[in-house]
């Protein structure tokens, strides 16, 4: 064993990070249990129809379903790589939801669900994964930027995007998507300095999944997420993020916050991806299996379909009928898919530019002419 | 007319207060250039007469500028951000490269990146470390920018407002040691294109390129030249990328002969690109291979030896010298 690994084992554990995976955390919002049960909150009330709540169900379970789509799809040969977002769908949805129509989200790469919220056709967002372009969606029309894979450079625009509202006299603000590995990034940290300094409407969404591909939490962070706001000076917060209900209101309230000229808030959504990183991950080589199954009790999705099920407000029918809409979400997905044309050849060229340079004009000519050159100017 | 004498310091605030005059998006970022005006006082008095939100001091934070104005063109602004110096541009790479230069093709053109990165480049100021680089080079290789350096007081004025307007991100280099070089500026004249390179002393004998601080060396390597019987033609490429090389081209065709004059190291510099590009075109016309003078393939000096590190009117003229002798 080496100096360095003797060092980094006989380090003490943060008082109350000791097992920063399990969810008994302290100071976790939570207005819906993981065995369905509504609980209040003194600081987040939230008042919401039967309609509203078969309406987050319905949100969960359908973008649940499109992402066990994507994966089959990926593992079929038809997605170049798919980020799944399994066990986040209550954090996403809570977030989504939370939004105004003249908001604006910056998200990471593995914000599916969110685009859903926005009203992103899952098919712009598989046409990047299938390699077909980089995101087909109009970020402007939708209040939804375009993913940024580049970890944690999108909470800087999402900080820049929220001067610009300030200037403009505009009574929104910025939902800033990040994770835990992100929180590490010098850039995140700039977001948040710029952020507090200017006291832009920007909130700060993190999903602490517990794990930046394989490195988990601790190696990121010897302190709570949420309570890193407090050295930017800004309100930190940490909510279930497994509770749809909790997000929603704790997202609510930030973005309201910012809208009237509060600044910025850091929301630390406590989740857990249940799948890999990416499908080219192996996540058994850096984590138990007793860890998932843990989490699995814990699950999004069947705390609100008991909770709804239990209450009334929904019956069988009404959850039939969101997996057989889920089934054909799925089969249009799926299709929509393997029916995306390839891009022309030629389109790499076509937008580097807004003013396309005469240097790039020639070499797209004599990319045309070198292709023409072929017989019948195929490949 | 109105014709002024003016440093490129001068020009460069008189071209920033037209462009923040003629549009209200225009918003200047940076470190210290609001109340202070700047370290080499290019945005003085601008603060007082705009505000603090268009002349925004910054978080001392050069991927923050960035990162920040990128969010700030997506909303529709036009963000003029300063880098105090080359060698600071650095901590701010990932965001111009990554995204600054990317979100236009990202977005299919849906998102324009209308950014000026303003920055002092070059040496001979006798500065210390990472305060005398030429950078250009990184910036011309990354397809989605626009690279400018301008040379003169004229360039100067016209150039800024030319970026500012451009709907591509440019990165716009000043010649910091020539900051207060003066020349008279029309300011109602019609400006050159930003992107056009111009011959500025006609010759037969030798074509020499030169943008930002070199262009005097090149010139006055000319002058000298002259009184030896020697004709150098000098260009001001004055866009690095893109490069406006016909006039380049038209030059070596008569002449024969080229050599490439930059501060930056010489090894994969613009002289490289330039070289095999007017190898490729004017081949049957080229008497001697075409020729570079840079810096060399060390990290700038410490200021006491900057002078040897630096291209100046001797070693010019002995890659003309070269030339000739082939």
């Amino acid at each position: 064993m080496t100096a360095l690994h003797q060092a980094t084992e006989v380090v003490d554990p943060v008082p109350g990070a000791s097992a920063p995976h399990l969810p008994q955390q302290p100071d976790l919002i939570q207005l819906l249990t993981p065995e369905g049960e509504r609980v209040g909150h003194p600081d987040y009330p939230l008042d919401l129809s039967d309609d509203e709540l078969r309406a987050l169900y319905r949100d969960l379970a359908l973008i649940r379903r499109w992402d066990v789509e994507a994966t089959a799809l990926q593992r079929q040969g038809e997605l170049g790589i798919w980020a799944s977002l399994l066990g986040q769908e209550a954090a996403q949805i809570g977030a989504g939801r939370a939004m105004r129509p003249g908001d604006m989200a910056f998200p990471t790469y593995r914000e599916h669900g969110v685009a859903w919220a926005r009203g992103v056709d899952p098919l712009q967002v598989m046409s990047l994964f299938r390699g077909v372009d980089n995101g087909g969606w109009d970020p402007a029309k939708l209040g939804f930027n375009l993913y940024t894979i580049v970890i944690g450079s999108q909470c800087l625009h999402a900080t820049g995007y929220a001067m610009g509202m300030q200037r403009d006299g505009a009574e929104n603000a910025v939902l800033a998507f990040l994770g835990d590995g992100a929180t590490s990034q010098g850039e995140v940290n700039e977001a948040m300095i710029f952020a507090a300094s200017f006291a832009a409407p920007v909130v700060f969404f993190c999903q602490n999944n517990q794990y930046a591909i394989s490195v988990p939490l601790e190696r990121q962070s010897r302190v709570p997420l949420y309570q890193r706001a407090a050295g930017f000076g800004f309100p930190g917060v940490r909510v279930d993020g497994n509770d749809v209900l909790a997000v929603l209101a704790v997202t609510r309230a930030a973005l309201a916050a910012a809208r009237e000229g509060q600044g910025p808030t850091f929301i630390e959504a406590f989740t857990y991806r249940m799948g890999a990183h990416t499908t080219s991950d192996d996540p058994t080589r850096y984590r138990l299996a007793s860890e998932l199954e843990e989490w699995k009790l814990r699950d999004p999705i069947a705390r609100v379909k008991a909770y709804l099920a239990r209450s009334g407000i929904a019956d069988h029918a009404f959850f039939d009928s969101v997996d057989a809409e889920g089934d054909e979400l799925a089969a249009r997905i799926r299709t929509g898919t393997l029916d995306m044309p390839d891009p022309a050849p030629t389109e790499m060229f076509d937008h580097v530019f807004a003013e396309q340079t005469p240097e790039l004009a020639a070499q797209r000519a004599q990319f045309v002419k070198y292709r023409a050159s072929f017989e019948g100017g195929g490949h | 007319m109105s014709t002024d004498t003016l440093t490129i310091g001068k020009a460069l605030n008189l071209g920033l207060r037209r462009a923040m005059e003629d549009d209200a998006k225009v918003v200047l970022m940076g470190e210290d250039i609001g109340r202070l005006g700047g370290v080499f006082r290019i945005t003085d008095g601008l603060q007082k007469d705009f505000g603090e939100d268009r002349v925004v001091d910054t978080p001392l934070a050069e991927a923050g500028i960035l990162g920040t104005a990128v969010g700030l063109a997506m909303r529709g602004y036009r963000p003029v951000c300063e880098i105090q110096f080359d060698g600071f541009v650095f901590p701010a790479y990932n965001q111009i490269v990554t995204q600054v230069a990317k979100i236009h093709a990202r977005s299919k053109g849906r998102l324009t990146m209308p950014i000026v990165i303003r920055i002092p480049f070059g040496g001979g100021i006798g500065a210390v470390e990472h305060h005398s680089e030429s950078p250009e080079a990184y910036f011309a290789h990354t397809a989605g920018l626009k690279v400018v350096a301008v040379s003169n007081p004229v360039d100067a004025y016209w150039g800024i407002q030319q970026a500012i307007a451009h709907p591509d991100p440019i990165v716009f280099l000043e010649p910091k040691r020539r900051y207060w070089e003066k020349a008279p500026v029309d300011t109602d004249a019609v400006p050159d294109p930003l992107f056009a390179s111009r011959v500025v002393r006609g010759g037969d004998d030798v074509t020499v390129l030169a943008y930002g601080p070199m262009v005097k060396t090149a010139l006055q390597a000319a002058e000298a030249a002259a009184e030896e019987g020697r004709s150098l033609e000098v260009i001001d490429l004055r866009t690095v990328s893109p490069l406006d090389l016909d006039p380049v081209f038209e030059s070596v065709r008569r002449t024969g002969r080229c050599v490439v004059v930059h501060e930056a190291p010489v090894t994969l510099g613009l002289g490289a690109e330039i070289a095999a590009r007017v190898t490729e075109t004017c081949f049957h016309s080229l008497e001697a291979p075409v020729l570079r003078v840079g810096g060399y393939d060390t990290p700038y000096p410490p200021s006491k030896l900057e002078e040897e590190y630096l291209p100046d009117l001797d070693r010019v003229l002995d890659a003309v010298d070269r030339s000739m002798g082939f």
